[in-house]
């Protein structure tokens, strides 16, 4: 199944992973110091920097954007290293993420209780996912460099849904 | 005796940087592209038509072929005929700060390992070895910490053969699963001590050509069979199945001990950079 999805209306009852689908929306990067962060800070009942509800996650720290380019090199990071974090932020309302290779049971078991998906996106293709991102802003966390989360507008970005919000996972 | 100037090594250094981080070694482009024509699967085909396309981008852009632009590894042989004159190790470290921040790669490398400071580019591991001659030869492989975080050592009793060996190779790669971006080169470092056998298997990555190279001998047929067996494994590219797990298994051996047999391994994801210049 091809699709496209936007995350204005983000709709993911119909997505069965191994559906290859097209993203277009915003998304959010935060890999495992922004992770820790985000978490401590809603452990101290601190606002998060953005959005979480219905939010989506990218795990991924580009290189350097420059005058002609927006966003550097831009493919996703081993997304177990977030696994400790995953359940918190899907409590919160984490409505996807999008990285590479396996989950934990427990954040399969979180996905599934709070509906959500995990999707994979180009491993190791980090120049041709820079062709997708319109826009990069910074959100917060500036002084962890490239682990410092941005808010992505992206288009068309090829994802594989690895785990759908039934907890099935292309991986068994 | 030749001198050569620290500073043509800071310049050489440079290059090899963008060389590397951009420039998708021929002998890996090779292989994928090998590999694309003779996988079956839909969705692993596509998953190598993307590779071989980023690489493509990535050259003809400049931009870097993968956002990890590593952990940089330099190997540097020296001659034992050549006296550089200025500091070596300044002049790679500057070399390195001049290539990254010129191809705008990422700032990978924090300073203090255990207090995580803001990373930054400063921060090389430099292998060094003196060696017959009057040349310097300057190899600079950006390593991807996706892949180094599924690194393993065993130190395995002398009397172990070559079938635990293989158990323990495999066994490696079964762990890595899909997240270290497979389809993988696979280094395996066997003898020497605990800390040469992993530098063996590093090592064992730069191999060219990557191949089983054609004249069989033991490590040959072990190369060969490993491959084999690996990429019955069927992980395939990001973990969607077909015939390529792994695009080449190299090994490198050394003298060891008659109380030991250390083996370690070293997997690439499938961007696997290095670049190299002689001076």
């Amino acid at each position: 199944m091809k699709t496209n999805i936007k995350n204005s209306c983000l709709n993911l009852k119909g997505l069965k992973s191994g559906d290859e689908v097209y993203f277009s929306g915003i998304i959010y990067t935060a890999r495992d110091q922004a992770h820790k962060r985000l978490v401590d800070d809603i452990g101290k009942g601190k606002k998060a920097p953005f959005d979480i509800e219905g939010s989506v996650v990218y795990y991924c720290g580009p290189t350097k954007a420059t005058k002609v380019r927006v966003i550097g090199s831009c493919g996703p990071t081993t997304s177990s290293r977030m696994d400790l974090f995953t359940p918190i932020l899907l409590k919160k309302g984490l409505r996807a993420m999008i990285g590479k290779g396996r989950r934990s049971r427990e954040v399969v078991k979180a996905i599934r209780k709070y509906k959500a998906v995990y999707f994979l996106a180009p491993a190791g293709c980090g120049a041709l996912v820079s062709k997708c991102v319109k826009k990069a802003e910074p959100v917060a966390y500036s002084d962890l460099g490239p682990e410092q989360i941005l808010r992505l507008e992206v288009e068309n970005l090829p994802l594989i849904v690895a785990i759908d919000r039934n907890g099935r996972s292309i991986y068994g | 005796m030749k001198i050569i100037n620290a500073g043509k090594i800071t310049k050489v250094v440079a290059d090899l940087c963008i060389k590397a981080n951009c420039f998708l070694r021929p002998d890996v482009l090779a292989k994928i592209k090998s590999a694309c024509k003779k996988e079956t699967q839909k969705k692993p085909k596509k998953a190598l038509e993307l590779i071989i396309k980023n690489a493509k981008i990535a050259a003809s852009e400049k931009i870097a072929i993968c956002q990890d632009t590593g952990l940089p590894i330099v190997f540097i042989e020296i001659g034992q005929d050549v006296k550089i004159a200025g500091d070596l190790k300044k002049a790679i470290e500057a070399g390195i700060l001049q290539g990254y921040k010129s191809g705008n790669f990422r700032e990978s490398i924090v300073r203090d390992p255990l207090m995580r400071s803001r990373p930054s580019y400063r921060g090389a591991v430099i292998h060094t070895e003196i060696v017959k001659g009057s040349r310097i030869k300057v190899t600079l492989m950006p390593k991807g910490f996706g892949c180094e975080n599924k690194s393993f050592l065993k130190m395995f009793l002398p009397t172990a053969g070559v079938k635990e060996i293989k158990e323990f190779v495999i066994e490696s790669v079964k762990s890595a699963g899909p997240d270290a971006c497979p389809p993988y080169v696979v280094g395996v470092g066997i003898g020497g001590g605990a800390e040469y056998a992993s530098l063996l298997a590093k090592k064992a990555l730069l191999k060219r050509g990557l191949s089983p190279r054609e004249a069989s001998g033991i490590v040959t047929d072990l190369e060969r069979d490993l491959l084999n067996r690996i990429n019955k494994l069927k992980i395939g590219p990001m973990g969607l199945g077909g015939k390529f797990t792994c695009l080449s298994v190299n090994i490198e051996t050394y003298p060891t001990h008659i109380a030991g047999l250390p083996v370690a391994v070293n997997i690439s994801c499938h961007a696997l950079r290095s670049a190299t210049k002689i001076l």
